[in-house]
């Protein structure tokens, strides 16, 4: 393939959002959160995003937002992705390799199910505090 | 520790981010014997002795995370640039942002594989915020260059899963023109 001009690109993403915009319209917005510390990173949060922003693509969900942010404090569980769905409580999911980020979107986005084998409750009781970072 | 070269680039260009900064350049040069990983921001900085500890793995400014003293982020990429008979250096000042170069030996048999770029890269186009990041990617003499503001002006936004596969999508055909490969998708993972 030769490589994509920059206006290519914005015709493909105009053309694939007239194609979506009927799928997604009228539903609240989703977020997910990709944890990118060392930590993540060295676990395979790269993968777990590209799959994940690969999926929500694939079925055409305009309304969901990927976020990153930096460690929160379950390094043994990394990747970490946090999930806030609209009607459901927000989540983290630990242990989030190519596959369960592709089972996140298509069960707990999609049909809204939970992964129960990979649910975390919340960040690691000592990073409970609020903290001077970035905001 | 980071399985690939793209991991490395991940990392300091997580690290330009959480500086603060408003502009950040990031290149990945592969020429001759070297691989070099460079990455520069306008963000903080650090003054000389914060300077001096960073690539302790037993140092953190722990300012994300009081209780907790290490990290592992910049001592990775100096031990992965050693391994491989090269070096990582790091020139900042307070207030006046930073420079980590870190270069590689690329026939070392101790060399990560690449990894996949265009992922790392399109990862860190989506951080949140105002900030401009410019892509240089070389090798061989075969480049691509890309702003962040680019990617944005052409996608809308790069705040939505389906933008963000699109700018993989885009980086992923340049880096695959860099490599010589022309005819076929696939991913870059080694």
């Amino acid at each position: 393939m030769a490589p994509m001009t920059l206006d290519e690109l914005r015709k493909l993403r105009e053309s694939k959002r007239r194609e979506f915009a009927q799928r997604t319209e009228g539903e609240g917005r989703t977020e997910i959160v990709i944890g990118m510390g060392t930590c993540g990173i060295a676990a395979g949060a790269k993968a777990a995003f590209s799959a994940i922003v690969d999926q929500v693509a694939l079925h055409g969900l305009e309304n969901v937002v990927v976020k990153q942010t930096g460690c929160m404090g379950l390094c043994a569980a990394e990747p970490t992705v946090e999930v806030v769905r609209p009607g459901m409580p927000g989540v983290v999911y630990g242990r989030v390799d190519e596959e369960v980020g592709r089972q996140i979107v298509d069960r707990h986005l999609l049909k809204g199910e939970l992964l129960g084998e990979h649910l975390f409750d919340k960040p690691a009781a000592d990073l409970l505090r609020p903290a001077s970072g970035r905001a | 520790m980071h399985a690939c070269l793209a991991d490395l680039a991940s990392e300091l260009g997580q690290n330009a981010w959480e500086s603060g900064a408003s502009r950040i350049f990031l290149r990945v040069r592969e020429a001759g014997e070297r691989v070099e990983i460079e990455c520069r921001d306008n963000g903080c900085g650090m003054d000389a002795a914060t300077a001096g500890r960073v690539f302790d793995p037993r140092f953190s400014d722990a300012r994300k995370h009081p209780d907790r003293r290490f990290g592992l982020g910049l001592p990775f990429v100096k031990q992965t640039a050693e391994a491989t008979g090269g070096d990582a250096r790091l020139e900042t000042r307070p207030g006046n942002g930073c420079a980590v170069i870190a270069v590689f030996g690329r026939r070392h048999v101790d060399l990560p594989p690449l990894g996949d770029l265009p992922a790392a890269f399109a990862g860190l186009m989506a951080f949140e915020g105002e900030y401009e990041l410019t892509i240089e990617r070389e090798r061989d003499g075969r480049s691509y260059r890309v702003r962040r503001s680019e990617l944005r002006a052409a996608l809308g936004e790069l705040r939505s899963a389906p933008a963000l596969s699109m700018a993989k999508d885009w980086l992923a055909s340049h880096e695959e023109a860099a490599q010589g490969k022309g005819n076929h998708h696939g991913s870059n993972d080694t």
